[in-house]
């Protein structure tokens, strides 16, 4: 029997680094600028998703994918609106992976300009697992605290975008936008915020803005 | 709990490499796992007992080496460790930091029996 020490020096996460990066590269050949959207439970994602509906049609298409445990109750939501959009039921997982995407990845139209990928409901689990998105949205809703981005370090450091939502409730609440994105930001000074509510439409307007100069400058890009 | 799906990965990535060297049996593993990389090392420890049983590695120890948050400041070039994860640069007051350590995982090492 020989006993052998070998020197490997992998990334845990590697192989699901390289299916995103694929990913990423067909969506981007494509023009469809792709958004993964990241909360807790109840954040507001799906209702985020049915009030950009009518903001983003008719002039441009989007798609939903949507990440959950169990049902199909968000993807119907969605439909609802006249939006295409496919359940991924990760039967008990808490995250999507690359992987889940790439399945789904041939019924996907190629004249979209907007797919968004709605996780898993958790603030934690969904930040280590890139999709192949071009950018990443953490919701944060006003009833959970102005205290979470410190709390939750990795997902607000590996987003583009915060969104505080659920703005109409602030008024009720404790609740300080500007402590929220003082915490955010001084974990990532990088982060755009945007302070919205889907109930009243407040802010949405300027997060639709920004979603359009993304779509143009990834489109510049890969002209 | 993402633990066990890391986990998962980890083993194809045993398997493979032990398949490689034609080993009979591993026995140790090393990983490095970063302070940001978004896995609790203890999960991780708990994952690998219950994944590793029936495999080659039923009886292998999991030794995981844990990796502090560095980053560099792109304007002066210092190096920091962080744990407050705050990006500001303490000898300058930049905030056009880099992560450069801690937010990823690693195998680092296993050891096998042929
Ligand atoms: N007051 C208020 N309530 C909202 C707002 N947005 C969502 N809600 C409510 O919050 C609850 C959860 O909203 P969802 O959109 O289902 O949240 P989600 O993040 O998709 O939830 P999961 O997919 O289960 O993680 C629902 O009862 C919504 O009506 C808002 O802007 N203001
Ligand atoms: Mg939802
Ligand atoms: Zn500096």
């Amino acid at each position: 029997m020989i006993k052998k020490e070998i020197q490997v020096k992998a990334d845990l996460l590697g192989s699901n680094k390289a299916v995103a990066a694929t990913i990423r590269e067909k969506l981007s050949q494509r023009g469809i600028l792709t958004l993964n959207l990241i909360s807790s439970p109840g954040a507001g994602k799906t209702s985020l998703l049915e009030s950009l509906a009518s903001r983003i049609r008719p002039e441009h298409e989007m798609a939903v994918i949507e990440g959950d445990i169990e049902t199909e109750r968000d993807a119907e939501r969605i439909r609802a609106q006249g939006i295409p959009a496919w359940q991924i039921k990760t039967g008990g997982a808490c995250h999507l992976e690359a992987k889940m995407i790439g399945k789904l990845f041939p019924e996907i139209p190629s004249e979209l300009d907007f797919l968004f990928i709605e996780n898993v409901g958790n603030l934690v689990c969904p930040a280590s697992f890139d999709l192949g998105e071009h950018i990443r949205c953490v919701l944060l809703s006003s009833p959970e605290g102005d205290d979470k981005p410190k709390k939750y370090p990795k997902v607000f450091t590996t987003s583009d975008c915060l969104l505080i939502t659920k703005a109409d409730l602030v008024p009720l609440l404790p609740f300080d936008i500007e402590r929220a994105k003082k915490e955010a930001l001084e974990i990532n000074p990088a982060l755009q915020t945007f302070v919205i509510s889907s109930l009243t439409g407040s802010g949405l307007d300027e997060f639709v803005e920004f979603l359009k100069i993304s779509l143009q400058n990834l489109r510049q890009k890969y002209a | 709990m993402h633990e066990l799906s890391i986990i998962t990965n980890l083993f194809e990535l045993l398997e493979e490499k032990a398949v490689e060297q034609k080993a009979n049996k591993i026995v140790h593993v090393k990983l490095q796992v970063g302070l940001l990389s978004g896995a609790v090392p203890d999960l991780l420890k708990t994952s690998f007992d219950i994944y590793k049983k029936d495999t080659m590695a039923a009886e292998a120890v999991l030794e995981i080496e844990e990796v502090p948050l560095k980053y560099q400041c792109q304007d002066c070039k210092t190096e920091m460790v962080k744990d407050d994860y705050i990006i500001l640069c303490e000898k300058c007051g930049s905030t056009n930091l880099k992560a450069v350590a801690g937010t990823d995982m690693f195998l680092l090492k296993m050891d096998i029996e042929i």
